[in-house]
């Protein structure tokens, strides 16, 4: 499955589910990041990383690896108003 | 002071409420809904900030005037869960069921943010789980306009009063006001959203079974309450956690930790309950806001804010004034009290005349007193653009666009600007720290922010260089820059490595997860509201700290005020001198010599074989120990030392010449530019500055952490002067 920090920039997702330790899957889903609950990648930091992610009406600065951990599958949306780019990858 | 609202004889007598004989209330909800500007706005400007028992977190309370008489309010730190991993996130889950140092309140006012409704809720439920009797302040209600929810609908779902609030136009304050006092009388009950799964169950028995009598709610709340317990159950079960890598939290009965860690509860009891609230706030809660929040206007600004190449151009931009304001702007102002504490000195001077007791009130108290508020400008700066950042939303930005590069040094994103401003000066930049919210990331700062290159040592850089570095202005000031980058990669540097070696500073696997929240205008009230708070926090708590050890420093160089045997006669010779030069000159020498032999000089003495593999001698010996009151004294010591006044600044021709002549017992230079290197590291690298210690051991709230400081810099600094000396001497420089 498709975890957040693979999903295109501007696409909006659903979260499936938040993997990882203890403490913090827990402090994720208190935050609302629930099975079933929209999630869009709306951009990446300059030096590309953090992501900037909205959920439920409000953004979060989170980091690539973080995101790494959520699944999330794509919703099959009308085509994206705006050409697609894949996350670039700063090593 | 008391507030305006008094009792009324006819009213009934007021309940019998807890320990102080006031309604207690607190206020609890998230980061960035606008809770402390209701509670400026509650309470007016009557709050007291101090902290919290063990733990740096501001401990702000106030009086809120109700209608039956004044009540206490307390101001929670934002909070997103009442589920905890550390002390400091525990204070709000402790202040609502009353588990610390205070009795349960009799009202929780919840900040509901109206653009946030779901999220903000959940704050509630788990007050609600705990038998809390809420009130809810909607809070921006304005900002969210057409996509408010109606309150009476809200009211309904959440089981609560909703008063929509504005409180920069103290709209819905006085309903706020009846509403807390309505709650304040009502039965208690706690309120579950949820039924927990068999298996769960099973769990909750066994630990309520094991909570402390203080922990239950007949003891809490005087009235025995089965769901309190659950709830009270619950978060054990969530939050207690003894493994390797578990949970911080303090003030847990050993048979309650036991009773948990049995139940061998991992993830899945937690996800149990979280995603039982969430079901409930999907169902009920999410539904009632008529439309999505506009944040057009945030996403156009951080469409610049955030952009790869505008954005860091507004961001060094805004970095560059911030950090010009506190090393020029500030500097007059220094300069100002300084001069202003000298003159009050001398006509204390004047009108009491020499001796001991003048020396004492002059040297020692007024110039203690004036070291302290020399601080000032600077903070009040720096909180000033440091509240206008934060309120605005800003400062959250900071952090992600700076994390890429600070994390690399395991480093908060939000340490940047704490860094920034420990090149003007350590003090306010270790109070800034606070500005991140995990202890481990504020004391890792506080750490490597004394290591910056501040003000304060760029006239010692300034006379070294300029007595005993060689060299065109070119070279010379190639060096001061070279000073600067060493400073910066050395705090870089030893960020890293105490965050691989020293245990409680070691990373922590928590989430990056930081709100960017939507820019708002900040209210310069709650700006300036809070720059006189770390003002006088600092005067309080620090200052006079400060102040006892630069009198202590000033009797340690003062006393004793006998001069060895076989010393001339100075005021004898004075009194009969020649020449007002002469005189100048016999003045100096007599300083000089009681300096020698002061309590500082035999210490410059005593040390003397420990700086010499470094190529220092005595005399800087007592320089350095005189540097401890602030780096720039040791200048006017070596001035005293070297008998050429202790008024002398960096640029002292007289003082550069002594420097660049003295002469050790064999008739070599005492100072080579070897020599002066080593200086500048050892003066780059060691602690030698006690508002630093004062500041951290204030903000750490313990001496282990000041005590580490000074062990560390100090002995690096001892070892990378050694290596430069030694090795410098065994290359073949002088």
């Amino acid at each position: 499955m498709l975890s957040l920090a693979d999903l295109a920039l501007g696409r909006s997702a659903t979260v499936r589910g938040v993997d990882g330790a203890r403490a913090f899957r827990r402090r994720l889903l208190e935050m609302g990041l629930v099975p079933g609950t929209q999630i869009r990648v709306v951009t990446v930091a300059p030096l590309g990383d953090p992501l900037q992610i909205e959920v439920r009406g409000g953004q979060w600065s989170l980091r690539r690896a973080e995101a790494a951990q959520i699944a999330v599958e794509p919703e099959q949306a009308a085509p994206a108003p705006k050409p697609v780019r894949k996350l670039p990858v700063l090593r | 002071m008391s507030t305006a609202v008094a009792c009324h004889d006819d009213a009934p007598a007021p309940p019998p409420f807890a320990r102080t004989g006031r309604v207690q209330v607190v206020l609890a909800g998230n980061p960035n809904v606008g809770k402390t500007t209701l509670f400026n706005a509650l309470t007016g400007s009557m709050a007291k900030v101090s902290n919290y028992p063990g733990i740096t977190v501001d401990r702000r309370a106030g009086r809120l005037a109700l209608a039956e008489g004044a009540a206490d309010l307390h101001d929670l730190p934002g909070t997103y869960s009442l589920n905890a991993r550390s002390a400091e996130e525990q204070i709000a889950f402790d202040a609502i069921a009353g588990l610390a140092d205070t009795p349960p309140p009799d009202v929780v006012i919840a900040c509901v943010d109206a653009t946030q409704l779901a999220r903000s809720a959940y704050l509630l439920l788990q007050c609600q789980e705990l038998g809390a009797r809420c009130v809810v302040a909607l809070t921006m209600f304005d900002e969210a306009g057409v996509a408010a929810p109606d309150p009476a609908a809200l009211a309904l779902v959440l089981s609560c009063e909703v008063i929509p609030v504005i409180a920069r136009t103290k709209y819905g304050l006085a309903e706020l006001r009846a509403a807390i006092s309505r709650a304040a009388t009502a039965p208690r009950h706690s309120i579950w959203r949820w039924a927990p799964h068999a298996v769960l169950r099973t769990h909750l028995d066994a630990v309520v079974a094991a909570l402390p009598a203080t922990w239950r709610a007949g003891e809490r709340y005087g009235a025995e309450s089965p769901d309190a317990d659950d709830a009270l159950a619950l978060w054990a079960l969530t939050c207690i956690d003894s493994a390797p890598d578990g949970d911080e939290l303090v003030g847990i009965a050993p048979g309650l930790r036991a009773a948990v860690d049995t139940r061998h509860a991992d993830g899945a009891t937690d996800d149990g309950s979280v995603l039982a609230r969430w079901a409930w706030l999907d169902a009920n809660v999410a539904k009632l806001p008529r439309a999505r929040p506009d944040r057009s206007r945030t996403e156009r600004i951080d469409r610049v804010l955030l952009h790869r190449v505008i954005g860091f151009a507004v961001f060094m931009a805004v970095m560059a004034v911030m950090f010009m304001s506190l090393f020029w702007w500030a500097a007059p102002v220094m300069d100002g009290i300084d001069h202003g504490f000298k003159a009050l000195g001398g006509l204390l001077r004047e009108a009491l005349g020499d001796g001991i007791v003048t020396d004492f009130l002059v040297d020692g108290v007024i110039g203690g007193v004036g070291s302290v508020l020399v601080f000032l400008p600077q903070i009040l700066l720096l909180f000033l653009f440091l509240g206008f950042l934060e309120d605005c939303g800003y400062l959250a930005r900071v952090a992600y666009l700076m994390d890429r590069i600070m994390r690399t040094m395991n480093l908060h994103g939000r340490a940047f600007v704490p860094m920034l401003s420990g090149f003007a000066c350590a003090v306010p930049a270790i109070m800034a720290t606070r500005t991140m919210e995990r202890r481990r990331d504020r004391i890792l700062t506080m750490m490597v922010v004394p290591l910056m290159t501040c003000s304060a040592r760029l006239p010692v850089y300034t006379l070294i260089i300029g007595a005993l570095i060689p060299g065109s202005h070119f070279r010379q000031g190639l060096l001061m820059v070279a000073m600067y980058l060493f400073s910066v990669v050395t705090a870089l540097g030893a960020a890293w490595v105490m965050s691989k070696t020293v245990k409680p500073l070691k990373a922590k696997r928590m989430p990056f997860l930081i709100e960017l929240p939507p820019y708002r205008f900040p209210r310069i009230g709650d700006v300036l509201r809070m720059m006189w708070s770390k003002a006088s926090v600092f005067l309080r708590e620090a200052g006079t700290v400060i102040l006892g050890c630069s009198i202590a420093l000033w009797a340690l160089l003062y006393f004793p005020r006998d001069l060895p045997q076989g010393s001339p006669d100075y005021d004898a010779l004075i009194a009969t001198a020649p020449t007002d030069d002469a005189k100048v000159d016999l003045e100096a020498s007599k300083a000089a010599a009681h300096l020698e032999a002061s309590f500082g000089g035999r210490l410059g003495h005593a040390i003397e074989p420990a700086i010499a593999p470094l190529g220092f001698d005595w005399k800087i010996g007592v320089g350095i120990v005189g540097a401890f009151a602030a780096r720039e004294v040791f200048i006017s010591t070596l001035g005293i030392v070297y008998a050429v006044g202790g008024d002398a600044d960096e640029q002292s021709e007289p003082l550069r010449a002594k420097l660049h002549e003295a002469q050790r017992k064999d008739g070599s230079h005492a100072y080579t530019p070897l020599v002066g290197l080593s200086l500048m590291i050892f003066f780059a690298l060691a602690c030698q500055c006690m508002s630093t210690l004062a500041i951290v051991r204030r903000e750490t709230g313990s001496l282990r952490w000041p005590l580490f400081l000074f062990a560390y810099m100090t002995t690096l600094a001892w070892i990378v002067s050694f290596c430069v000396y030694q090795g410098g001497k065994l290359l073949g420089f002088e």
